[in-house]
């Protein structure tokens, strides 16, 4: 589904990604790990299409074409689907406009009517269930006046409603208490399909525990520097990043 | 019949004008009203029309429009104008009670003046001034002074008709009044309608108020408005503007509040070609509420200034000022919001905020806050911004598949929603919430009708009625 070979990137001639190199098939769950700095955020942006930085190598591919054709909206359109770490506030701007405009624009693009009032509110409701929404969030503007939690709820919701087939979640965990941790896991999980994919970006592994992810990889000075299944980022948590960087430097060395 | 002397200038041409047809603007006329005229009309003289060596003027260029070789109706044309057949659109859930205006003359319907069972007195200020001259002499010049003002001395000299509202104590006017401005002229116009609305105690009363021209003709029109807002009277005023890119628009509303009065204005820009909004709002009385709103979308090399100048003279009085834009293309706009707080008025409570947003680099905004505070114990703020649409919000917008184009109207709606939202009445706010959609993308012009009547309400493919939710 998604293939990164080779790929740099910087920002202000400052290089983030160095080399990263990601194979992801439909179905799989992907963690990415490591600390702060290390291009987690910057690789996510890059995937949903944030025009700030600069990609000085190498290649991306979404089933078959190149990324880089593609403006951000084409690839959500495409099925891209970025869980924003700071969910943007836009006053003003309605979820339900919002939700709607970005759904119907999806359909079109697909070559599909656009979806009704009736249809998209009774979707609106289903999918509000799934990340236990339950006050009258569809009805405020985007993101407005959101506790942390809510705007990480809210962005599974979009998620729910958009169905990606490549959903990116950048720190999707970080300032939820347990109960949203659990709330959001359980809206990926029932949202986590054959045809799809997932990417979790995140700092511990505490997330992990209720997504299960197929690989864990983790990130240092820009790459992949070690790769393993769930149990690696358990072994992360007791043996910290320290570890790893002792290795990457290590390896580098020889 | 039309009259034009086109050798001198503007001024001159009017002052010879004012005595040439003195018997016609006279017309039936108080003797106050022509007391007041005369008046005005030395102050005219003495004043002349505004320049930009004025300070208030100062970003607002009006010598090419003085240049027009204008004509002037100084009798009531009785040419026939049905205006029902030019609004023919139905009302949908707006109910108003409509009254029109053509080149500033009064089309009487049925009767110049009407007198609802409650009392309340809406018409013609020509008729009133027969019918009704101690309510009109009582008011006439007593909020709008000549002497401060070009342009109102200039109205003030040629009084002749335009709309008057009266109601009575403790009525509640239920339709909102509906005034319809229209030009309608094949030579260059200047028209001058004076406008009265009187809420006597504890009344309630909502004027939508629209300026329209129906030709692509260069006009002038200088309104002045003058409303007083007896103890506890409620009164909404909104200002619907969307001119052709020829027409001139001054207006200038004096609103005189007395105690626990509340007066909420509201003024549209949808288009025009220079646009001058002076909004003066006097609290006189304790515990008044004025909440003052304006909204102004301008493209090309529309103009646009709103000027605000808020007095507070009494204790415990609140005001509000919102003013947003958006500039395209080359347009301007110019705003000043002046917030006297005098020393008896304590506790006062002041807030005012321009916010502006430029889609080019050729847009261009003024906007200056004034405060002149002489009280110690207020709260007042001011603040203007200026800036682009936020590109966090774009890019996140864009990320969930919204094109650039439908994400740059998402953010212009919302931030234009925000002065929408100050509307009162539920189907005016849609409908005038509608409005600003279709001028936002670019589907609303000045067309031959009532765009308040005609505005399309059938919704768009990506937008959703709110308050269906």
């Amino acid at each position: 589904m998604l293939s990164i070979k080779d790929l740099s990137v910087s920002i202000n001639g400052k290089t983030i990604l160095d080399g990263f190199n990601l194979e992801i098939k439909a179905g799989e769950v992907h963690a990415i790990m490591g600390p702060n700095g290390t291009g987690k955020s910057t690789l996510a942006s890059v995937i949903a299409g944030r025009e700030m930085f600069d990609v000085d190598r190498g290649e991306i591919t979404y089933r078959g074409q190149n990324l880089f054709d593609m403006a951000p909206e084409i690839r959500a359109r495409e099925g891209i689907f970025l869980g924003f770490q700071y969910p943007v506030e836009i006053p003003g701007v309605s979820m339900a406009s919002f939700m709607r405009t970005a759904i119907n624009e999806k359909r079109k693009h697909l070559g599909l009517d656009p979806m009704s009032g009736a249809e998209f509110l009774k979707l609106m409701e289903e999918k509000k269930k799934l990340v236990e929404i339950h006050s009258k969030l569809t009805n405020r503007s985007v993101n407005e006046g959101f506790s942390g939690g809510e705007k990480k709820k809210n962005e599974i919701f979009q998620m729910a409603l958009l169905e990606p087939r490549l959903a990116i979640l950048d720190e999707t965990d970080s300032g939820l208490d347990i109960d949203a941790l659990k709330v959001v896991a359980n809206g990926v999980n029932k949202l986590r399909s054959p045809e799809n994919a997932t990417i979790i970006i995140t700092h511990y592994q505490r997330l992990l525990d209720f997504i299960i992810p197929d690989y864990v990889h983790v990130l240092f000075d820009g790459r992949i520097v070690k790769s393993g299944d769930k149990s690696l980022a358990l072994e992360l948590e007791s043996k910290g990043y320290e570890w790893v960087k002792k290795e990457a430097n290590m390896a580098a060395a020889h | 019949m039309t009259t034009s002397i086109n050798t001198l200038p503007l001024k001159d041409r009017l002052l010879s004008l004012f005595y040439e047809n003195l018997p016609h603007i006279k017309g039936n006329a108080t003797p106050v009203a022509n007391r007041l005229r005369e008046q005005a009309l030395a102050a005219f003289e003495r004043q002349g029309f505004p320049n930009p060596k004025l300070e208030n003027w100062r970003f607002s260029d009006i010598s090419l429009l003085l240049e027009t070789d204008f004509a002037f109706d100084f009798r009531n044309q009785s040419r026939p104008f049905d205006i029902e057949k030019i609004f023919t659109c139905d009302v949908y859930d707006l109910d108003t009670f409509s009254v029109t205006l053509l080149n500033g003359w009064f089309v009487y319907k049925n009767a110049p003046l009407t007198r609802l069972s409650n009392g309340t007195i809406i018409g013609s200020l020509a008729k009133a001034m027969e019918v009704y001259p101690e309510i009109v002499d009582k008011y006439l010049g007593k909020a709008a002074f000549a002497e401060k003002s070009g342009l109102v001395a200039l109205n003030t000299a040629f009084i002749q008709d335009g709309l008057f509202v009266y109601v009575p104590e403790g009525v509640t006017v239920e339709k909102p009044i509906q005034l319809i401005n229209i030009v309608d002229s094949q030579v260059p116009l200047l028209l001058q309608p004076r406008h009265m609305l009187i809420a006597e105690k504890g009344a309630n009363v909502t004027l939508v108020h629209c300026d329209h021209s129906l030709t692509h003709n260069v006009s002038l029109t200088n309104t002045v408005m003058e409303v007083f807002a007896h103890p506890q009277a409620v009164v909404d005023h909104y200002k619907i503007q969307n001119k052709g890119r020829n027409s001139a628009l001054f207006t200038s509303t004096f609103f005189h509040l007395q105690k626990a009065s509340k007066v909420t204005s509201n003024i549209i820009t949808l288009n025009g070609g220079f646009t001058r909004n002076n909004l003066n709002v006097t609290l006189l009385e304790t515990e008044t509420h004025a909440d003052l709103n304006g909204l102004y979308l301008v493209d090309r090399n529309q103009h646009v200034d709103n000027q605000v100048i808020i007095d507070h003279a009494a204790q415990g009085c609140f005001s509000n000022q919102l003013f947003k834009g958006i500039l395209d293309d080359q347009a301007r706009a110019v705003f000043s919001g002046k917030i006297m707080v005098r020393r008896e008025a304590q506790q006062t409570l002041a807030y005012q905020n321009n916010k502006n947003l430029l889609l080019t680099n050729e847009a261009k905004v003024n906007t200056q806050p004034h405060l002149e505070i002489y009280a110690d114990d207020v709260k007042c703020s001011h603040g203007a911004t200026v800036g682009q649409l936020d590109p966090n919000a774009m890019f996140y917008l864009r990320s969930r598949g919204i094109s650039e184009k439908n994400a740059r109207q998402l953010m212009m709606l919302a931030f234009a929603d925000e002065v929408v939202q100050k509307i009162n009445i539920e189907a005016l706010r849609q409908r005038i919430g509608n409005m600003v959609e279709k001028r936002l993308k670019g589907e609303l012009s000045i067309c031959d009708q009532c765009v308040l009547h005609c505005s399309d309400k059938g919704h768009t493919t990506f937008n959703i009625d709110m308050s269906k939710i």
